[in-house]
């Protein structure tokens, strides 16, 4: 079972991208569960999500404690307590824009999404090209399963744009680059 | 695990599954009151009356109260009447359930569970549900999605067949608020697993009859001991409509009312009600200790629990509700079903996940060590 914990702030649909990312494992045939760290929603406050990928039936029902894969939204999140917590040496992180990487030991993807998004969307969120990322950078979950479940939760032109932001970001990120980017330190 | 076919799986909201199921059984009137976080279930409904794909009437009341006494209206002329609620608001209906029950109207409900105020939280216990044992409804409770699902389409069977209104109750957030794979069953199959809702008596204005008239001492008690004929006897149905479901869709839960999970040849078992079981499930192999979930609340299957607990040294019930006062409800409960066994096993309880404190795999393996200690008595997991 992989575990993937989501970190953003209130508005930028972190709590959507771990249902979208549930929704596209489950195009793919896997067992999967999305869910946001239950709370009162305020604009801009730290939020957490969770989804969960299996190829066997998945029946717990905490939260993330020791995350496999760490999405953070909003890098300005990442010196948070709450955002290191659990981390394992080989927890993968996926980040929007740069972090300050002397903080972590794990292998980090990063890549200015805001910029991409406010070019395709005309607006600074980036839930859905967070996904793009995970999909190159993991190959967990197809690209095509991604597109599929934007289009079940978000209609119309809407549903459009983040498929092509989606499609684009997977495309402009490649796996390996990322790879090099601490490649000295990587192991697994 | 077998593979399944390349078309993938159907990955919804448990809320939005639910309401998915209810949609299927065609209530002809649903009166709601918006409250999280049963609020789901019912914006989904609402979505799907202004998509035009929703056959009843959803009505806007003004309460809980109302919700609940518009669905006695409803359902006395004669068609389904469903609504759902949380928490305060379960609480706000307490005054009607009883009258629901009392006139014999199989009125559907969905509980979100959520914890009650004060302090104010909207998170997830059982404490509204539990608290409501007493009123006469059927109570099932859910572990997942595709039982919640599952349980919503019985449950209207149920409740027409006995003549009993039914609670199916989900953990609020950490069940309802889950995206995770559930299988729908199609109009078709719900209409001929659901048969047409005849009431034998209804409200007609061309044929005039009083329900709910005033009980003298002479019937009044008639009346109550009638009703508790009922819900006992309704465990007949219950476990009728589970084997029915079973041969129809390939999908049961235990025997409706209980069901027990890596039971055989253990010494020691956890009983649990609700989401809890899920957790659990991944621990109990591995501390070789068998799992007893409680499906049906009302009527309690005392019976059912005494026998699957004859051959256990130890039991622990973990349930996220507490008498005041008392102890949490359902170790009472269980310690009582268990007095009949000639070799009883010890019983300790827990009350743990109360106001959405989370439940984690941690908890769950200090809950089992203790079970498998023999050590009697209550604890507070947090």
């Amino acid at each position: 079972m992989i575990e993937i914990r989501f970190h953003g702030r209130g508005g930028q649909g972190a709590v959507t991208a771990a249902a979208l990312l549930a929704k596209a494992a489950g195009y793919d045939n896997k067992f999967s569960q999305g869910f946001p760290a239950f709370g009162v929603e305020r604009r801009g406050a730290p939020v957490k999500a969770f989804t969960r990928i299996s190829d066997d039936i998945i029946t717990i029902r905490s939260q993330i404690y020791k995350p496999d894969y760490l999405i953070i939204l909003d890098p300005s999140l990442s010196g948070l307590d709450e955002v290191k917590e659990g981390l394992k040496p080989d927890t993968v992180i996926i980040v929007n824009g740069e972090i300050d990487a002397s903080g972590f030991e794990q292998k980090i993807y990063s890549y200015d999404a805001t910029s991409l998004a406010l070019k395709v969307l005309g607006k600074d969120i980036v839930n859905t090209a967070m996904l793009g990322m995970f999909a190159k950078a993991t190959g967990l979950v197809s690209l095509e399963s991604i597109q599929k479940a934007i289009g079940d939760i978000f209609g119309g032109k809407a549903g459009e744009l983040n498929m092509e932001l989606v499609k684009r970001v997977y495309d402009e990120t490649g796996s390996n680059e990322a790879k090099e980017a601490n490649d000295k330190e990587t192991e697994g | 695990m077998e593979k399944k076919e390349k078309k993938g799986k159907n990955v919804v909201e448990v809320a939005q599954a639910v309401a998915e199921a209810v949609k299927l059984c065609e209530p002809g009137v649903i009166p709601v009151y918006p409250i999280t976080p049963q609020t789901h279930v019912s914006e989904t409904l609402a979505k799907m009356e202004a998509d035009g794909d929703l056959s009843g009437e959803m009505i806007r009341v003004e309460s809980e109260q109302s919700a609940i006494s518009a669905c006695i209206g409803a359902q006395a002329t004669g068609v389904r009447a469903y609504t759902a609620t949380s928490s305060q608001g379960l609480a706000l209906m307490h005054e009607i359930l009883f009258i629901v029950s009392g006139m014999r109207l199989p009125v559907v409900m969905t509980v979100v569970n959520r914890s009650l105020s004060a302090p104010l939280s909207i998170w997830n216990d059982q404490q509204d549900s539990i608290s409501q044992r007493d009123t006469g409804w059927i109570q099932l409770h859910v572990e997942d999605g595709q039982e919640a699902f599952d349980t919503q389409v019985q449950a209207f069977k149920i409740a027409q067949e006995t003549r009993l209104p039914v609670m199916v109750c989900l953990d609020g957030f950490v069940l309802s608020h889950v995206y995770e794979p559930v299988e729908f069953l199609t109009r078709e199959q719900v209409k001929k697993f659901v048969p047409d809702y005849k009431p034998e008596v209804s409200l007609n204005p061309t044929k005039p009859v009083s329900m709910g008239t005033l009980g003298t001492p002479e019937y009044y008690i008639q009346f109550r001991k009638q009703l508790q004929d009922a819900i006992k006897q309704s465990r007949e149905t219950i476990t009728k409509v589970n084997r029915e479901f079973a041969s129809a869709f390939g999908r049961s839960y235990g025997n409706g009312l209980i069901e027990t999970i890596n039971l055989k040849g253990k010494k020691h078992a956890l009983i649990s009600i609700g989401s809890v079981a899920g957790t659990a499930r991944k621990l109990i192999e591995k501390e070789n200790i068998g799992l007893i979930k409680i499906k049906s609340l009302r009527p309690f299957p005392a019976d059912d629990i005494a026998k699957a607990c004859e051959d256990l040294e130890s039991v622990g019930v973990i349930e996220k509700d507490i008498s005041l006062g008392g102890n949490g409800a359902i170790y009472d409960e269980v310690k009582a079903a268990l007095y009949k066994l000639e070799k009883r096993p010890k019983v300790s309880g827990f009350i743990a996940g109360i106001g959405g404190r989370d439940i984690n795999l941690n908890d769950m393996e200090a809950v089992l060590k203790k079970i498998k200690s023999g050590k009697e008595g209550t604890e507070w997991v947090m």
